[in-house]
């Protein structure tokens, strides 16, 4: 990935919006969900979960689950007899299945597998778990105090400064410059603290799965997951097997928005299985998902920006403090990374925090850690340029990072697009449409990285000239008909002639999780190099059959023709023609490629909301949204079109009204929709995506990932505009009526 | 040689330097040779890095060539969702 991949060139296929090939399986229900598989003799398994938010476990009785009947396997931390190797997937498996301790409301401490789900639920009332309640935290600054309960002894890392509690894990400070010296330059500070709740991400289908392991010693597993390699490698390291020996196979996924990048039922079902000898089934319902699923982190954050009169930032300071739950996880850093990343800076300086609480562990959730961050920073720019009166979008301009800028987070930048997204938004009708009563327009910009990754690809040419491609990625964001299209085009046949599926682990190697905004990106990377080697090898045998060199047929919409008058007279061979005598030329087709692909570009976005806000009761309505994004190269503009739409709700939902509540004894208040609410199609106007395509200069179409930072800016654009209607700076989210009221009446 | 800026708080492990420098033609050299010649940033080296080399982000690519022109930064190991 060292030099640049991107050639221009006019596109046949990619840029069209044809039929997406799963649209006709699941809206008829036959697409096959987590939960929708079952084998013979399938066994139901329920996890017994902790009520309390900290407790040492004393003691576990399952003799009396054991003996009911229709029981078949009970199991216990003291089952999982393998210690994993690296600390991460020690901590998920500590996550799945508790050990000397319940680190939340929710934890799993034990696990049975039954008949039928009644006995099941029976013999978890039969399980009699002795618990030693402790004092909790679910507070981020709470946790940071050194007299804060502690969750782990000696897990905090040598980045942390003596003093704190050990619940801190990490400190990662990032920025150049100096930013004393910067502020005494400024004309204008604002410095402001900002707290979010934690989300989550919200997903329809609940997690799912089926696990069989036999006597001896393979298994299979179907789940819902967004990486089924990585739950393969995971839960081959918690049971002690060889990965080899277990294979995954990938159900449809109804969302995952990173919520589903690792692993909670899986290695328990695979032990209960173990343990009965059967199959077992295992689906989480909506309650378990909420409080002992992902849910992103919440935090407390504070802002300083110095500017001189002219709306030039002098300094930036941000110190980005993130609970991540019970175990470690890195949303802070990213948090500090990401906050200041679409600003040229002198002097800057952001420190992320990682804390541990009694919470479920934190999950990431599209871009982690940069909407928060995103939230915090651009409430100030927003402050600054109402200070300054001066248009916010002129006021990014003016600060704007572009090619050259020294990033944030430390390298050079390439060439980027933010600038091109700010000034996308100043010329679209939506800046300068008047506003109503008690309305009030917010912008804001967000910036994520965007990752590539191990990926393999193979791609057969079938005897009917029909070509199927298979890749390893769980299609969640349009995969298979973006690896659909980029293979039609670059052999030059047409779409319906391609079928794209997701292969089980032992089908194809190493795959990467589909997170990061990465498979456009690298899957198609590799998706074209596959197709471009079986070209070569259809060339080849053009050759032969012609008694020419190989070097003498090229390949032009779809069939081997001879490179030129020198190489002999022929009419082209078609893919249809080259296939249909493959045993008579030297066997199969295919083409395949496996790769790294790393160097993926770094993406930026522009939002603009209109919000009216009720003055009386302190309800906000989004009356208008546009998102500015660029996509490289847009494959399937619905899919990407989607993608920045439902970036958008989601940091809708976050902006306005989910949270995660806690009692005071620690426990979830609000595990189900009805009390945690998320934002319905009534509840939101047409979100009007608008496609930039920058060529990303990594991918052979000039593709970037857009999955992810779509929900950066959409937090501080919604806040943004709240504030200006509500003549109220709002600094915690989210601005539910109650809160939003309150801050009306106090101000 | 390669200049390597740390970010700040690792900065704090290696004497307080924001750029050091090390001996290496790829990652895999460069990797090596800041655990050898810094053994305060061998926790995080372990914990997992990435690299971003003239402004593209690396985690694992051993091979990747890096020259004495190079901008190489070192940054917390990324992940998405």
């Amino acid at each position: 990935m060292a030099k640049d991949e991107f050639t221009p060139r006019t596109f046949k296929v990619v840029g069209t919006r044809p039929p997406r090939p799963d649209g006709l399986d699941k809206v008829t229900g036959r697409a096959r969900y987590g939960a929708d598989m079952s084998a013979p003799g399938m066994l139901i398994g329920l996890c017994l979960r902790s009520p309390h938010a900290h407790a040492r476990i004393k003691s576990i009785d399952t003799s009396a689950a054991e003996a009911m009947k229709g029981v078949k396997a009970v199991v216990t931390r003291a089952d999982f007899t393998t210690t994993p190797e690296d600390q991460g997937t020690r901590d998920i498996l500590d996550n799945v299945m508790a050990g000397e301790k319940a680190l939340y409301d929710g934890h799993t401490v034990a696990a049975v597998a039954a008949t039928s789900r009644s006995v099941a639920r029976a013999a978890l009332k039969a399980i009699k778990v002795e618990y030693e309640v402790l004092p909790h935290v679910v507070d981020v600054d709470e946790a940071m105090k050194p007299d804060a309960p502690v969750l782990h002894e000696g897990r905090q890392q040598e980045s942390v400064p003596k003093g704190y509690s050990q619940n801190v894990l990490a400190r990662s400070q990032y920025g150049h410059g100096d930013i004393e010296a910067g502020f005494k330059k400024a004309d204008i500070i604002v410095e402001r603290s900002f707290t979010t709740a934690a989300t989550h991400q919200g997903y329809i289908e609940p997690h799912a799965c089926l696990a069989t392991m036999g006597n001896d010693g393979q298994g299979d597993l179907w789940c819902c997951t967004q990486g089924h390699y990585m739950v393969r490698n995971t839960c081959s390291a918690i049971l002690g097997m060889d990965a080899g020996r277990l294979k995954v196979t990938a159900s449809e996924i109804g969302g995952g928005f990173g919520g589903k990048t690792t692993v909670f039922l899986e290695p328990v079902a695979l032990m209960l299985s173990k343990k009965a000898g059967k199959p077992v089934k295992m689906t989480m319902s909506r309650d378990e998902v909420l409080r002992a699923s992902g849910p992103t982190a919440s935090t407390s954050i504070d802002i300083k920006i110095g500017m001189t009169k002219e709306g030039k930032i002098t300094a930036a300071q941000g110190e980005f403090r993130y609970q991540s739950g019970a175990f470690y996880a890195m949303n802070g850093a990213l948090g500090a990374m990401c906050g200041f990343a679409p600003y040229d800076l002198e002097n800057l300086q952001s420190v992320g925090w990682e804390v541990v609480t009694n919470r479920p562990k934190a999950a990431a959730y599209r871009a982690p850690g940069a909407p928060m961050a995103a939230f915090a920073v651009e409430s100030v720019m927003d402050e600054l340029a109402k200070e300054l009166d001066m248009d916010p979008i002129e006021l990014r301009l003016k600060n704007a990072a572009e090619e050259g800028t020294k990033s944030a987070y430390g390298p050079t930048y390439p060439a980027i697009g933010l600038k091109a997204t700010l000034e996308a938004a100043k010329a679209h009708p939506h800046w300068s449409a008047p506003l109503g009563k008690n309305q009030g327009r917010g912008l804001a910009c967000g910036f994520w990285f965007n990752f590539g990754g191990d990926t393999c690809v193979s791609l057969m040419i079938n005897p009917d000239g029909t070509v199927s491609l298979s890749e390893g990625n769980p299609d969640i964001g349009g995969s298979r008909a973006a690896m659909t299209m980029m293979a039609a085009e670059e052999l030059g046949i047409p779409y319906e002639h391609v079928r794209t599926v997701i292969a089980d682990t032992a089908t194809l190697g190493q795959n990467e999780v589909t997170d990061g905004s990465r498979v456009t990106f690298a899957v198609g990377l590799a998706t074209i190099k596959a197709a471009r080697h079986a070209i070569e090898i259809m060339k080849t045998r053009a050759a032969a059959t012609w008694g020419i060199e190989p070097d003498a047929v090229e390949w032009v919409d779809g069939a081997a023709q001879p490179a030129g008058p020198n190489a002999g007279k022929f009419p082209p061979m078609t893919l249809k023609e080259i296939a249909a005598i493959a045993s008579n030329t030297g066997g199969p087709i295919a083409g395949h490629h496996e790769v790294n692909a790393e160097g993926a570009g770094v993406s930026f976005g522009t939002h603009i909301a209109d919000t009216e806000v009720d003055p009386e009761t302190g309800a906000v309505k989004v009356v208008r949204y546009t998102v500015f994004q660029d996509a490289g190269k847009a494959v399937h503009p619905d899919y990407v079109e989607g993608q920045l739409q439902g970036g958008a709700v989601q940091g809708i939902g976050w902006a306005l009204n989910e949270e995660y509540i806690y009692g005071k004894d620690g426990t979830l208040q609000n595990a189900g929709y009805l009390d945690y609410r998320i934002p319905v199609a009534s509840d939101l106007p047409m979100i009007e995506p608008v496609i930039l395509e920058i060529p990303n200069p990594g991918h052979p179409y000039g593709v970037r990932g857009v999955g992810e930072t779509g929900i950066v800016p959409p937090l501080a654009t919604l806040a943004n505009a709240v504030s200006r209607a509500a003549g109220v700076r709002m600094t915690s989210l989210p601005m539910s009526p109650p809160k939003l009221l309150a801050a009306i009446k106090a101000s | 040689m390669v200049t390597v800026t740390l970010w700040g708080s690792l900065a704090d492990l290696a004497g307080g330097q924001r750029n050091i420098e090390v001996e290496a033609k790829n990652l895999r050299e460069l990797l090596t040779a800041l655990d050898k010649d810094y053994p305060a940033l061998r926790p995080q080296l372990e914990r997992g890095v990435s690299v971003s080399i003239d402004g593209k982000i690396y985690n694992d690519s051993w091979f990747q060539p890096i020259t004495e022109s190079s901008e190489v930064v070192l940054l917390n190991r990324l992940e998405g969702g």
